[in-house]
């Protein structure tokens, strides 16, 4: 792999089982070094992206090469280069954390004193010394994570796949986990990683890839994606469904929730537009408002047209 | 590539199934416990009746007799019995996550089976020890020399290592752990339809011919000879093939189920 490949090149990838599209014409380059986030709901194909680039499943149709193997052809060349932390945990429970990174290290093919020096940085790198001789079956949600994503770093691979990697995490593990993901960029790793979140990719990505329905229907900066998607929303929450539903109709674009008498108006970001949505307030009526900015919704219903609810199918497990 | 790391990555996965086998204790147990029941069972409750009606002694054998008659049969069924565990224990870590990962990995694929196979070979020596230490409190003497207690272990090694293949495809092959622990019952009710537990000629025919010729008989009338110091005859080579035979397709078959591409 020289400095000028990519570190992943697909083009019109396709998945299909039956007559159920999953990837419906895929195109993506990933450079060497840098972080491409796959933003999109439950059902978009995110996971199919990852296994077919993992080597794990077959691609349809389309040109795939991960750190300049092809996929079809030379999967054990991919197997080698990468490494994969996926959506469910892949630690063995009724293992301690050493043993699990031993177990890595060897598989590896790491030597006896480079194993036994790489188990005590990864411990200690993902806070995991006092843990280190339980059962992983312990261990809480966020450490599970650590000690999986550790698994898949101790063999030093260059590029790493990271299917939703903060599913489920509170937010204090999340920021953890972007950290470390943070310091793999630094030493010029490149990262792959799917998420739900607009705010990681963020966070953490140079590009971001938007996928519905297996298609990427937009690409870029998270700054190009946000200009596409100006002002998140404002959200207000009424006294009574009177209020509501008087707001709701001076607001024809904005989406009611009935329930929590909440009425959620797309704003532009501008302070004119805000004004706008307080100017036909009632102070007596309102209880509450928020002013967010813009979310995985925001930004599928600009790109897409469609909210994120309602995915065609179940997302693909690994 | 992975080819040159078989080894290595098998011993890593045998390490693994070991501390599987030491974490989870129980299993282990339960598997031994069943064949030292049968034991207690057929000694002392049929033991006396069944004695004798053994065959070659004047005026039948007693209690004694059938103790040494039954053991190889019970030995057998100690393999066949942590065979069954072997394909509940497959089939449990085929659900647990970290089979996704080493498939990501460039490893020997084939590891992850041999570990289990070698890890149970070890477990049935345990299971076999302990029987035979506990055949030999109830009163089991032998008169076979060391070469014959030497054959008695590889035969049983080789059983160990064909009925584990056998039940690893089955693991692999079980939609569910409940599965897994039902289809390799048959292994566990074979031997009673052998010569096992009472001479096959006292048997009705059809049922007689179905016992002289299923693959248990041979392995347990070799080891019968070999453990009492008789003389091994045909059925030794019977033996050997008929568990080089389980042994291969067990093989072929667990690797194809476990290196398909996954189905969904």
């Amino acid at each position: 792999m020289t400095a000028t490949n990519p570190a992943i090149e697909v083009s019109g990838l396709t998945k299909s089982y039956g007559d159920h599209t999953v990837l419906d014409g895929v195109d993506l380059t990933v450079p060497e070094g840098t972080v491409y986030a796959l933003l999109g709901p439950n059902g978009a194909g995110k996971t199919t992206v990852v296994n077919i680039l993992s080597a794990l499943l077959t691609p349809g149709d389309g040109e795939i090469r991960v750190a300049g193997f092809d996929v079809r052809r030379e999967p054990a060349g991919v197997r080698a280069a990468i490494g994969v932390t996926g959506q469910f945990s892949a630690i063995d429970e009724l293992l301690t954390g050493r043993e699990n990174l031993r177990l890595m290290a060897d598989l590896a093919h790491l030597d006896r004193v480079t194993a036994t020096a790489a188990v005590t940085v990864m411990l200690e790198r993902f806070d995991l010394v006092d843990a280190a001789d339980r059962r992983a079956q312990t261990y809480s949600g966020g450490m599970k994570r650590r000690l999986d994503l550790a698994m898949t770093l101790i063999a030093r691979p260059r590029l790493i796949f990271l299917d939703e990697p903060t599913a489920g995490l509170d937010p204090r593990s999340r920021r953890d986990l972007w950290a470390i993901v943070r310091e793999q960029v630094a030493d010029g790793v490149t990262v792959l990683l799917t998420t739900q979140y607009l705010e990681e990719a963020d966070q953490l990505a140079d590009r971001i890839g938007v996928l519905d329905s297996g298609r990427l229907v937009a690409e870029g900066t998270a700054a190009e994606l946000k200009r596409r998607v100006p002002g998140g929303h404002v959200s207000v929450q009424f006294t009574d469904a009177a209020g509501l539903a008087a707001a709701a109709a001076a607001h024809p674009e904005a989406t009611t929730d009935a329930e929590a008498l909440t009425l959620r108006v797309p704003g532009d970001g501008s302070i004119a537009g805000l004004r706008r949505v307080l100017d036909g307030l009632d102070d007596d009526g309102v209880a509450g408002l928020t002013v967010e900015s813009p979310d995985l919704d925001d930004v599928f219903l600009a790109l897409t047209g469609h909210a994120t609810e309602a995915p065609a199918a179940e997302e693909i497990p690994a | 590539m992975s080819t040159t790391y078989t080894v290595r990555d098998s011993a890593t996965m045998l390490r693994r199934n070991l501390l599987h086998i030491r974490r989870y204790p129980s299993l282990s147990i339960m598997l031994v416990a069943q064949p030292i029941v049968f034991l207690l069972v057929f000694v002392y409750v049929f033991g006396g009746t069944l004695g004798a009606g053994l065959p070659g002694q004047e005026g039948g054998g007693d209690r004694g007799d059938y103790l040494v008659f039954i053991t190889p049969g019970i030995l057998i069924m100690t393999v066949a019995s942590v065979a069954l565990g072997t394909a509940i224990s497959t089939a449990t870590d085929m659900t647990t996550g970290i089979i996704a990962r080493f498939r990501t990995m460039d490893i020997a694929r084939v590891s992850v089976l041999t570990g289990h196979v070698l890890g149970a070979v070890i477990r049935t020596g345990f299971a076999v020890v302990i029987v035979t230490a506990f055949a030999f409190l109830l009163g089991f003497r032998s008169d076979a020399g060391p070469l014959g207690w030497l054959g008695a272990i590889g035969l049983l090694i080789l059983i160990a290592f064909s009925l584990t293949w056998l039940t690893v495809g089955m693991g692999l092959a079980a939609d569910s752990v409940e599965t897994a622990s039902n289809t390799p019952l048959f292994l566990v009710i074979l031997p009673f339809i052998s010569s096992a537990f009472v001479p096959t000629d006292a048997m009705p025919a059809g049922l007689r011919q179905f016992a002289e010729h299923q693959p248990f008989t041979p392995m347990i009338d070799t080891l019968r000879a070999l453990v009492t110091g008789a003389a091994t005859d045909s059925d030794l080579w019977l033996a050997i093939g008929w568990c080089a035979l389980i042994a291969l397709l067990g093989y072929l078959w667990s690797r194809r189920l476990f290196l398909r591409v996954p189905a969904r």
